[in-house]
């Protein structure tokens, strides 16, 4: 086998894992004790009409003949109507999608960025002070709420210092729409004010998005470093006098950074289920933010089309973990044709 | 391992009983070098002490239940309220200290729920193995599939939000690991030999599953169950924050955290206190966990 | 005595353990000439290892508590890291012993031949110059390289270059190994037991290339081993050691046609032969390092030991002209200069034996 084909089946396995999410979490939302018509209509209007509009959303049919329904419509991109804001709630999920996407992304890129090369120090000094702050900083970075911190950054730079903006993604007008990504499209548009006005928006959740997952990849990273450096092949190369640093970045780096894709994949989900309290915190108007206020107002389409998506963009974040690993490390990519 | 004809299982019985407590004396003098465990365990401690003592600690009891002065509502840290008031005239203190009944039954509660149908689901798939185990091993496949915070919420949109149900939507997003630990626990001993001995002296499953699988799978699991307590209280005070967990007026830190969300440009210490009593719970919980991943030397990630 | 490429002079190295500091290296006295090859022949566990990564300086944990360890007259312990770390690869290098794990398996060979062609000898890598060197032509540098694997005998090297480790055997390894080693002709080579983690025929033909190329190249080497059969093939000068000390030592010739040491006799006898079957071996294990013996470490393990052995050291003493051996069964004059004053004290338990049974005849050794 391939590792092309060991890939298609990791994909191919992917699809009855979403098939059961949406059965499972269309089953929950359809099983909502009281009546989210009535709730989403309001108490004045007349019992004819929250029948009428329950027959018309095919509220009465029977559990498995409203699921098939649902998924016939949801490849025709029709993912029922939200009862709240009365789009149709892809509509609504693809509006919100970028900011969502922009905010995890550059929590996780700063985590990245900054997780490595402390987890690369940490690891080289082994005992000393900068492996202790590191392990400090680490412990309390996990163990503090991410809602929290946001909410801390916003006492100490909005409250106290007025530096920052305190909610919302930008000021002043958005860029022309390219990707819905402000900084992207910012930068593309070359408008620097722009960009700076969107950057000082995002800094703050971000950083409280990211936090935690920094402290986890700081650490993995530094004790894949530890585990490395006992290696035959690094002791070998500073036997034929390859640079320190170069041992440390690119010899003994690339594969604690392999070993650390998985977690890197799994902390993606983690950030996923944190933009919920994150992007409540700084009025995010991201798509978890938009599932928070469907969950309190029982918004059941709104619930689904959050949970699959998310759900998704977790398989695919998987997914992409797997390519990166054939990727870097040659002997999955060749083990797998030996079968 | 003793693999004498004669008397071999009870010998391996004997053998096994030995090392494991071995094991254990070993581990626990490890631990108790690692200064941070202690402290973990200090801090674990500490908490309760506090919850079990609320009543008597706290100066103002009876604003944990929810009593209302708006005369002293909002005041900043003093002598006579150390962590201030929050918009209600409430003491926070008070409120903190009574938070950490809420905060541990939440991750006990949660923990033996999962725990329960992890084991539970664990055994079913590795004794019946076949269909069973592949449909039980699926939908732990799809459970882990969704973040586990984007998962309670899920089911709590299919509920009222109240505590209650919010430790049910936790619990049931949680107990994937543990079926899988199990499971695998249960295949692996389905291998080894020294059961095949001990199942011709006519042990049956239930001998196995309790002398065997449970002693095996004790070590992980405690180390796991320690460093979810933490994670358990993080995700129940997320949702309390959102406004689906607790409600007022209980005193639960998320929802203290929520309260003083409005006012980050005034009244700070409102969200500042419970948000460090929840990282201090968490991180005495984690330092216990990572103290005895160390000492009893499992993986649990 | 003339100018040796390298001399340890009186070397100890200790770890700090959960039990305790472990005296591995406990004094030992090293000599290489130029374009020698010397052998260090032990068990596992006799410190071996230890001393020529400690030559090299790839211990960053140990603690060299005594001694010197003099490279063309210059002391390499009391060089920067940057200066220690501009000799590796270039005037001394280390081939590892397992082919399997010494190399990195995510680079393919090329790579990591052209990051040594590139880079030996800096203690860091500047930013600049590493851009820089992306934009530059590797065509030379990759000749270089492709030309050493040729050396090696690697048939078709252009494809190795370009090949990851999981995707060449065993055998192709450690040729590859011997290449990086030898990659900038370096003056002094250490070999860590190349070939034993390979098959017997495969481990042959990498011990005769590796002495055609030193030969070819001029380089000395220093040789480590358990099998007194591979030292004998490759080495002008051998030393015995046994739980960090040097027992024997003498050329090699000399040492197979009259082995001293009650160690080196025990070695010998456990080499199987056709003629006498498997090898009687040697009873009981190595001291504990912690704690070691007060007198000889050996004691626990001779045959002949008296209560003697168990009190003092037997410091070596030169039994005949190019013969050393640490054994109380021996007279001779100290062997080192730093023990002549203990001259007096060495008792003796002497004459060994085998020498009092079979007076006239040589032991049999093959």
């Amino acid at each position: 086998m391939s590792y092309s084909d060991y890939l298609i089946r990791r994909a191919i396995q992917a699809i009855p894992v979403l098939f059961g999410l949406s059965v499972l979490i269309f089953t929950i939302t359809r099983v909502i004790p009281g009546d989210p018509v009535r709730l989403a209509m309001g108490p004045d209007v007349a019992d004819e009409q929250v029948d009428a509009f329950r027959e018309e959303m095919g509220l009465n049919e029977p559990l498995h003949i409203q699921y098939v329904e649902w998924l016939s419509g949801v490849f025709q991109g029709q993912w029922g109507l939200s009862l709240r804001t009365g789009n149709n709630v892809l509509f609504d999920i693809i509006t919100r999608l970028p900011a969502t996407f922009e905010l995890v992304l550059v929590a996780l890129g700063f985590a990245i960025v900054l997780g490595i090369p402390f987890g690369v120090i940490a690891g080289t000094n082994k005992d000393h002070w900068q492996d202790h702050a590191s392990r400090i900083t680490a412990l309390f970075g996990v163990s503090m709420p991410r809602f929290w911190v946001g909410i801390l950054l916003q006492v100490v730079f909005v409250g106290m210092l007025g530096l920052m903006p305190l909610q919302g993604r930008i000021d002043g007008n958005p860029p022309p729409h390219t990707t819905g990504m402000y900084l992207i499209d910012s930068a593309l548009a070359l408008q620097w004010a722009t960009f700076v006005d969107a950057a000082t928006h995002i800094a703050m959740p971000a950083f409280a998005l990211g936090l935690a997952t920094l402290a986890q990849i700081m650490r993995l990273i530094r004790s894949d470093m530890i585990e490395e450096a006992r290696k035959d092949y690094i002791m070998a190369a500073r036997a034929s006098g390859i640079p320190q640093n170069l041992i440390h970045y690119k010899y003994m780096l690339r594969n604690a950074f392999t070993s650390s894709l998985t977690v890197i994949g799994l902390a993606f989900g983690f950030l996923l289920g944190n933009a919920f309290l994150v992007e409540t915190v700084f009025a995010w108007p991201g798509m978890a933010r938009y599932g928070v206020q469907a969950i309190i107002n029982q918004d059941f389409n709104a619930i689904v089309g959050v949970v699959i998506v998310v759900g998704f963009a977790y398989v695919v974040a998987n997914f992409v973990v797997d390519v990166l690993y054939g990727t870097l490390d040659p002997r999955v990519r060749l083990r797998q044709g030996g079968e | 391992m003793s693999t004498d004809t004669t008397g071999a299982t009870i010998d391996t019985d004997q053998l096994a009983k030995d090392e494991r407590r071995e094991r254990i004396k070993r581990a626990w003098s490890r631990l108790s070098q690692s200064t941070l465990s202690l402290v973990g365990f200090a801090m674990i401690g500490l908490l309760f002490i506090i919850a079990i003592f609320a009543p008597v600690i706290a100066p103002y009891p009876e604003d944990a239940a929810g009593a209302i002065d708006f005369s002293r509502a909002s005041q900043a840290p003093s002598l006579e309220h150390p962590m201030g008031t929050d918009t209600e005239g409430r003491d926070i203190l008070s409120r903190v200290i009574f938070g950490t009944r809420i905060a541990l039954l939440m991750g006990f509660v949660v923990l033996s729920i999962a725990i329960s149908i992890g084991v539970t689901l664990g055994l079913i798939a590795g004794y019946m193995g076949g269909k069973t185990n592949a449909v039980i091993m699926r939908i732990t496949d799809i459970f882990l599939a969704i973040p586990p915070t984007l998962l309670a919420l899920a089911v709590i949109a299919a509920t009222r939000p109240s505590l209650w149900y919010a430790m049910i939507a936790i619990a049931a997003s949680w107990w994937t690991w543990y079926a899988r630990l199990i499971q695998g626990e249960v295949l692996s001993i389905k291998e080894n030999e020294f059961i095949e001995a001990s199942r011709s002296l006519g042990a049956g499953w239930f001998h196995i599953t309790f002398r065997e699988i449970l002693p095996n799978a004790i070590g992980p699991i405690t180390v796991k169950a320690t460093l979810d307590m933490g994670f358990v209280i993080l995700v129940g005070a997320g949702l309390a924050f959102l406004g689906l967990g607790a409600q007022e007026p209980t005193a639960d830190w998320g929802l203290m955290i929520a309260t003083g969300r409005a006012h980050v440009r005034t009244y700070w210490w409102i969200a500042t206190f419970p948000g460090l009593a929840i990282s201090f719970a968490v991180l005495g919980f984690n330092l216990v966990g990572d103290g005895l991943r160390d000492v009893l030397d499992v993986e649990v990630e | 005595m003339s100018n040796p490429l390298l001399e340890v002079k009186d070397l100890h190295v200790e770890f700090d353990t959960y039990d305790g500091t472990a005296q591995v290296i406990n004094g030992i006295d090293l000599i290489v000439e130029r374009g020698e090859t010397v052998a260090i022949v032990g068990e596992s566990g006799c410190g071996k290892s230890v001393t020529v990564k400690t030559i090299l300086g790839l211990l960053p944990e140990a603690d060299i508590s005594q001694g010197e360890i003099l490279y063309k007259g210059e002391n390499l312990l009391e060089l920067s890291d940057a200066k220690r770390h501009a000799r590796r690869g270039k005037e001394m290098s280390m081939i590892m012993q397992n082919p399997m794990s010494a190399i990195n398996p995510v680079f393919t060979v090329g790579e990591q031949m052209l990051d040594v062609l590139k880079w030996q000898g800096q203690h860091r890598v500047g930013i600049t110059d590493w851009v820089r060197d992306k934009f530059r032509s590797e065509a030379e540098l990759r000749e270089r390289a492709i030309d050493m694997l040729e050396q090696v005998d690697i048939s078709a090297p252009e494809r190795v270059f370009e090949s990851y480790p999981v995707e060449l055997s065993g055998g192709m390894r450690q040729r590859v190994l011997i290449a990086i080693a030898l990659l900038l002709e370096p003056d002094f080579l250490i070999a860590d037991e190349p070939g034993t983690a390979l098959d017997v025929t495969t481990e042959a033909n990498i011990l005769e290339l590796l002495d055609d190329i030193v030969e070819e190249h001029d380089t000395s080497v220093l040789y480590i081993t358990h099998d007194l059969g591979v030292a004998r093939e490759i080495s002008d000068q051998l030393n015995v050691m046994y739980a960090g000390e040097i027992v024997e030592t003498a050329p090699t010739e000399t040492l197979f046609e009259d082995p001293q040491h009650p160690y080196t006799r025990g070695l010998l006898e456990s080499i199987p032969q056709l003629s006498r079957g498997i090898g009687a071996g040697i009873p009981g294990k190595l001291p504990d390092y912690t704690d070691p013996p007060t007198g000889c470490r050996f004691a626990d393990r001779c045959p002949h030991a008296e209560t003697e052995c168990r009190e003092v050291v037997p410091h070596l003493r030169r039994t005949e002209p190019e013969h050393a051996a640490a054994c109380h069964l021996f007279e001779g004059d100290p062997h080192l200069d730093r023990h002549q004053d203990a001259v007096t004290e060495f008792p003796y338990i002497g004459p060994p034996p085998w020498q009092a049974d079979t007076d006239e005849t040589e032991v049999d050794v093959r």
